[in-house]
This record gives structure tokens, sequence and C-alpha cells, in this order.
């Protein structure tokens, strides 16, 4: 193998994809070539490094520089500087909020700092399309491990040791799911990996995959031999491009090396894997309507029991995990169920990766210990609010989670507190929402999503959706009435008692919670028909602050409806009958001459 | 035998039954909609629902789709069981105000006010006309079609299935199209409905689509005359 004295490690999950790190690359290969360094300098591409807000990001290693936010038009200088003349380039580097001084070293950064790395252990290191990397950082040694030296109950029993809990959102535990398969005798076994992720804002599993999918089909090799499959399927959703063609030449290679397939690592074990694509459906992350839609079927969830490990895909016993919780598999078998034991709380173990979006300053994804509080994710990892804003809500566990306060911040992140708290863990999205959020309106937001997305089999679901969707949508447009709170909440809990899957059960979530902790807001567009945040269209108007117009006609060229009247140097009115409240003329002014007014807005026209 | 309590007494069913037929066999009425004899469960309406299990533990489940196993325990006529079936009935009735088995339904359990707005629909996604074509009349001429907020029933593509052989199974399950047949104001005396005949699937095909020896006559596509 060659050696390198430096490997540039360019980012390629496929956030900073989109920013262009794949130009980035090739304008790196092309410059170290042009300086004649292609012998000493390699540039490799990795999985997802984790910091997305920074993209594209370039790690230098040995050195463990960390650039980020990198142009093409850097590339030269980088190269020049860094590789030849061995000058770090401050200007390159990350500079936290509120500081002056970049800080140099990947592992100084506060967003790195709290984090510890188990499933993402090969995240931003290795490239996810080579097999030898993986190996590198050994890869697949749990697998021989497992393979060659233990049953399938010794399996079976180190990861219930583990304390391992189902990483999709439930948390039901790995070992007794993989145990109650383990013990049923009808033949073929089954094995899934549940990899349609469609929380908005949430790209774990994505990341996972693009960044190590090696680590998830270890996993899956070794919950095969646990359970005696003998086939397995990695269903993933279609508008994951990156991650099907990363999982595919995983396999391609895992076969081509004999740790797939037919007698693997000469054991007399025989397993393989299939990819399924996901047609775009959100609810076919749920279990059974999953298996519907690998059999072909429509993604229509079913009575459970029974349940897919007694019966699942074609009638057979099946064990479903999640991505992450495969990718977890392969660490406790190496590292031992002691060691998995040891991180997190007394009944959540582990870590749990989040990503982590909304009005955070670190944008990203995260993977930190179970039992950490939301504040040390908030403020400690995310880097707080950006523009000094308040935080208001945190909304956990993707659209049919709960959105908990600011006076819930301390609250540790494991399944039971976050479940009591009303959210749930769900696959482990964060949205973040500063004072200038309005909660009905995201409540609007996520009924939306969820109007749109249920299978439509359940009365409770489908028309509970829509009738919660249709009042919150009243609400924000000043329709509302005193009634509708109780309505709401009514529906609320009906559709949550009634409905048969997990999408139904927690659909109430988003109006439960924010009528719970910001019950205030509701009554204040009902009573007041004001909108505290100031962000619903109805009950907001622009006006011109006569104080501070300069007539500068900025606002009245950035407005796409023509609706501003007054001349150059002249104060400018705003024709509110015209207006679509679209807030252009705000952002174009640069006199904070332009306010909205929130206070019986309805009435003055 | 499988023996489990239901509403306090013990009671055994035969492995493999539901939580329905067990009532059923008990003589304890739970209303059922989109629930068939003859056809495969489906579990959508949750009119059926009842309670297991208990104290915090305990949930709601459709009684048709939820297989007997034993030491079950189920309410078949909690609070929270009526709550829903209450729920249910007032968001069917407000998608098929023309129902009459669901007008029915109503009365019987004391739903008194729909505070939805009533949508001018006259289907409830129930499913039934789907199963009965496939199952029983083996053409699968229908189907679902979306989900959420935009699911409907109707033929592949929305056009004339070849498939179909009008057999008008479809319609003869449908809890929705029964009032229908007595005109859209049947409770007044004089209906003049058929005066304002517009049979539906001349909107959608080409063809009249119509099963009655006398297109239309019955009354079931009836619309108001948009004059």
């Amino acid at each position: 193998m060659k050696q390198y004295r430096t490997h540039l490690l360019v980012c390629a999950g496929t956030g900073c994809v989109s920013c262009g790190s794949f130009k980035i690359k090739e304008a790196l290969e092309k410059e170290i070539k042009a300086k004649g360094l292609d012998r000493e300098v390699q540039v490799v591409a990795t999985g997802c490094n984790g910091f997305c807000e920074r993209g594209p990001i370039v790690m230098v290693q040995p050195d463990g520089i960390f650039y980020q936010l990198l142009k093409i038009e850097d590339v030269p200088h980088l190269v020049e500087e860094h590789l030849l003349k061995g000058r770090p380039v401050k200007k390159l580097m990350y500079v936290p909020p509120a500081e002056k001084q970049p800080v140099p070293k990947m592992k100084d950064i506060e967003f790195f700092k709290h984090q510890r790395l188990i499933v993402l252990r090969n995240r931003g290191r290795i490239d996810p399309e080579k097999i030898e990397e993986y190996i590198a950082f050994d890869g697949y040694e749990a697998m021989g491990k497992a393979l060659s030296g233990m049953t399938p109950a010794e399996i079976v029993d180190e990861i219930t040791f583990a304390g391992l809990r189902g990483r999709g959102g439930a948390g039901f535990p790995t070992g007794k799911k993989w145990a109650i398969c383990a013990a049923e005798k009808a033949t073929p076994k089954y094995l899934i990996c549940n990899g349609d992720e469609g929380d908005p804002g949430a790209f774990m599993d994505r990341s996972v995959l693009e960044a190590d999918p090696h680590a998830v089909l270890e996993g899956m090799v070794i919950g095969a031999k646990a359970i005696g499959a003998s086939k397995g399927f990695v269903y993933i959703r279609h508008e994951y491009p990156l991650a099907l063609k990363r999982m595919e030449i995983a396999i391609g290679q895992a076969r081509d090396n004999g740790l797939l397939g037919e007698d693997i690592l000469g054991t007399g074990f025989d397993f393989d894997l299939e990819i399924v694509q996901g047609a775009g459906a959100f609810v076919s992350g749920e279990e059974t309507a999953l298996i519907a839609s690998v059999e072909g079927r429509i993604a229509m969830p079913r009575q459970r029991p029974p349940y897919p490990a007694h019966k699942g895909l074609w009638g057979k016993p099946t064990v479903i995990n999640n991505v992450e919780t495969w990718a977890t598999v392969p660490n406790i078998i190496r590292r031992g169920s002691d060691w998995f034991q040891g991180l997190g709380t007394d009944t959540s173990k582990g870590t749990k990766i989040f990503s982590l979006v909304g009005k955070i300053a670190n944008t990203g994804l995260v993977e930190v210990p179970m039992g950490i509080t939301l504040r040390e994710i908030v403020y400690g990892v995310g880097g707080g609010i950006p523009d000094k804003r308040d935080f208001k809500a945190i909304q956990i566990g993707g659209p049919s989670g709960g959105c908990l306060p600011a006076k819930l911040l301390d609250l540790p992140v494991d399944y039971e507190s976050l479940t009591a708290a009303g959210a749930m863990m769900g696959s482990g999205g964060m949205i973040v929402m500063d004072d200038k959020t309005c909660m009905v309106d995201v409540a609007k937001y996520f009924l939306n999503f969820l109007q749109d997305e249920s299978c439509g089999k359940c009365v409770s679901c489908r028309e509970g959706t829509q009738r919660m969707y249709e009042i919150v949508k009243g609400i924000t447009e000043g329709k509302g009435k005193e009634s509708d709170l109780d309505l709401l909440e009514e529906v609320a809990n009906v559709c949550k008692d009634a409905s048969m899957c997990a999408l139904g059960q927690t659909a109430g979530n988003p109006i439960l919670t924010t009528l719970r902790y910001f019950r205030h807001e509701y009554e204040a567009h009902i009573l007041d028909k004001r909108c505290p945040a100031g962000v619903c269209k109805a009950l907001i108007r622009y006006v011109v602050l006569a104080e501070k117009c300069t007539g500068c006609q900025s606002c009245k060229k950035a407005c796409p409806n023509d609706c501003i009247k007054g001349t150059l140097k002249d104060i400018h009115l705003i024709d509110q009958i015209r207006c679509i409240k679209c807030g252009a003329c705000k952002e174009a002014c640069k006199f904070e001459a332009i306010e909205e007014q929130r206070e019986e807005a309805i009435q003055i026209i | 035998m499988i023996t489990f309590r239901m509403n306090g007494l013990e009671v055994q069913a035969e492995e493999g039954s539901t939580i329905l037929d067990t009532a059923k066999f008990y003589g304890l009425a739970i209303p059922t909609l989109c629930h068939h004899e003859g056809l495969t469960e489906f579990g959508g309406c949750r009119l059926c629902v009842v309670e297991i299990g208990e104290g915090l533990r305990s949930k709601l489940v459709s009684s048709c789709t939820y297989p007997v196993e034993p030491g079950l325990v189920v309410r078949t006529d909690s609070a929270r069981v009526w709550k829903s079936r209450r729920m249910m009935i007032e968001l069917m009735l407000a998608m098929a105000p023309g129902s009459k088995v669901l007008q029915d339904l109503a009365s019987k359990y004391g739903v008194t006010k729909v505070r939805f707005a009533p949508r001018d629909g006259q289907c409830v996604l129930c499913g039934l006309c789907t199963r009965i074509c496939a199952e029983q009349m083996d053409a699968q001429a229908i189907g679902f079609q979306q989900r959420g907020h935009k699911r409907k029933i109707s033929t592949p593509f929305d056009m004339r299935s070849e498939v179909c052989r009008l057999c008008g199974a479809c319609m003869y399950v449908c809890p929705a199209c029964q009032l229908r047949c007595q005109g859209p104001r049947a409770e007044t005396a004089l209906c003049n409905a058929c005066l304002a005949m517009a049979p539906s699937c001349l909107e959608h095909y080409d063809d009249l689509q119509c099963w009655m020896y006398d297109a239309g006559r019955c009354g079931t596509c009836v619309q108001d005359k948009k004059s």
C-alpha cells in the first residue's frame, strides 16, 4: 500500500456535496498534482462529518486541522500555504461565534468536544466506498468474532445484556426482539434494515448509510447469525441516492471479499443482502407498512400482533431494526456488553445520534451519550441560538414528536423522560426554535405533513389529522373560536387512542404538547386575534415607521405586488389591501423602518 | 381453546379468532362498519375499538383485527371506548352526511352534534367495496388511490376498468350508498330527485356504469342538478 504524508479528508455527505464538496475535491486533486505533491498527499472523500452548517469541510490529517466553508477559489491558497509551506490557513478555520480567534483543531471545537462517537466512529475518517479502510479501523472484526467464536444464543445474550434499545424511536429492547425471533421455528427467517427516514429535518440514517455502510452490513450479518436468517433487505428511501449508491458498493465489496453470500469467512454460514428502494411514503417507516412495501403492496400498516418477529415478511419470522441500531451492533460485539452498559442512563444505554437543525448556531449531526440534558445539546454542542435571540422550544422526535419549552431544558434525553414530557425519542430529529417562531404555526406545519402522510386507513388518523389541521389553520387565520381548543384536544386524544399504528398514535403530539406548554399562544390567536411571534400572516400587517423612513425606495423595489407608494426621499406607504404580507419590504429596509404590527390587525383594515 | 376475560367475565374462544368474533358469540354488541363476514378484516373504521390491558398499559385496539390471546383482559364498553366511537361517528358523519348507516349509529351512540364542517362526500373510505371486488368477485376493478387527505377509491388510472363486470357488489356492501337510494332529500315528502337525475359516472366515463336494468332509476347516483 502506498504511503502518504498527508491526507485531505473531504466531507462527501449529502449536505457538503450539495455545497459543492465534489468540486472542491476535484480542485484539490488538480492543484496538488500541479504542485507535484500527488505522491505525498492523498485526497479522500469521506462520509458526513456532522458539522453540516460549515460545509464544505476538509480535514487535514495527521495535523487534525479543520477547514470549513471552502470555496473553489480558496483551494490554490490552501494547497500552497498548508501543504507546501506547512502553514495552516487561519482564515479558513472555524471561528466560534462571539470570539475572534480561530480554533485550528477539530478536537478543540465545541461542536465536536461533547460528542461521543460510537456509531459514527468512522465518520469523516474513512472513505465509505473502500472496504479496506473500514477493515483498517477494526471493521468486520466483530463479525469474525460472532461467526467463528459465538453461538447464536451468546450473541443474543450479549445484545440483551448491553441493554441496546431500538433506535427507530419506540425503544424496544433489541435483544428481546432477536430472542423472540430466534425462538421461532418457521424458516426461512428474514432481516430488514429500516432506512426509511422521513421526518422533516432528520438525516441520521442517511448519514450513517453514507458514512459507514459496512457497519450496517456487519451488524446485519451478526444479527442474521443470532436469529438464523439467511436473507436480509436494506430498505432505503429513493430520496437518498448517495446512501443507496454507497450501500450497493458496500454489498458488492463484501460479497467479493467473502464477507457476504455463501460460506461467510469459511464458517459455513450463508447470508445475503438485497437493497429495496422506498417510494416516498413516510408511513413506510412503520414496520408492518415497510414489510407490505417490500412485498410489493401498498405501504399500509396492519394490526400487531402478530408481530413481525413471529410473522413478518411473507408470513415468516422477521427482525426489523433501524439503521442506527444495526450500526451499533458490531461495536457491542467487538467491545463487549459491559463497555456498552457503562454508557448512558439506567434504562437507556449507549449513545444516540441527533440531527440538530432549526435556529441553532451549529446545525449538524451529533452523537451524544444518552442522559445528556437538552441544555447541553442546545448550548454546548449546538452553540446556542444565533443572532442573540432567545430559545423558545425544541421539537423532538419528528413530526409526531412534541415541542418542549425552555423550562424543560434540563430534561435528560432518554426514552422515558421524553415520553413523560409528551415528546418522544423518535428517530432523533431535533428542531430548535427561537422567539420568532409561532407555536400555532409550527403545529399547523406538522399537521399538514401528517395529513399528507397518513396512510389513510384509520378514520381516527386520516380524518383526525385533517380536522386538526383545519381547526389550527382557522386559528392562524384569525377565525378561531374558544371552543376550538377543547375540540382540538379531544380529537388529538382520540387520534392517539384509537389509531392502529404509531403514526396515528403519535399524530396528536404536536397539538397536545403545544397546547400543554404554549396554550397562551393559542389563546392570543383566538381571543386577541394576535400572533405574538408575528408569523401568522392574517394577524399582522406591515407598516412604515414615518420617523425612520428615509424614502430610499428599496422596499418599493422589493415589493412583488407593487403595493408600496412613495417617491424618492418621501415617506413611503404600504397599501394594506393589496399587501400580501410576504415581508420582503421588511427584509429590504436598511433602516428598520418597516415593522410588523401584531395588535388588532384585522379590525384596522 | 383460549381463555381470557371480557367485561369481567371469563370467556373462551378458539385460537385464531378475533375479539369481535368472541364478543358476537357471547352476545356482546360491538358496532362495526368496515367489517363484513366473508371479507378479510381491514380495521379502518375504528368503530369496533375495545380497551385491552389494565391500568397504565391499557390501550384501544380494533376488535375485528385483534387475535385473542390467553390472559387478555377486554372491556368492550368503557368510557374511553365510547368516547372514541363517538368521535369516529362524528368524523365519518362529517364526511358522508347522507349515510343512513352512520345516521343510525349516531342516534344509537348519542352523537347529537357534528362539530366539523360537513363535506359533500359520499364515501367514508371503509374499503368494503374494494375488498368485495377483489376477494369475492375476483375482479380488483377498484382500489385505493393516494394516501392521507388525498385518498380515494377509484379504478386504475381513473379509467373505465376492463375487469369490471358491473356486478354491483360494491354498491351492495357500501354503508354510505344506502340512504342515497331514497334520494337526497328523503325527509321531505316531495323528493323529485329523479327529475334532477345526473348520473355521476358520466362525469368520469363515456358510458353509463350502471348495473341496474334502468339506468340511474334507483337514484343512487342522483345529484343536485347544477343549475
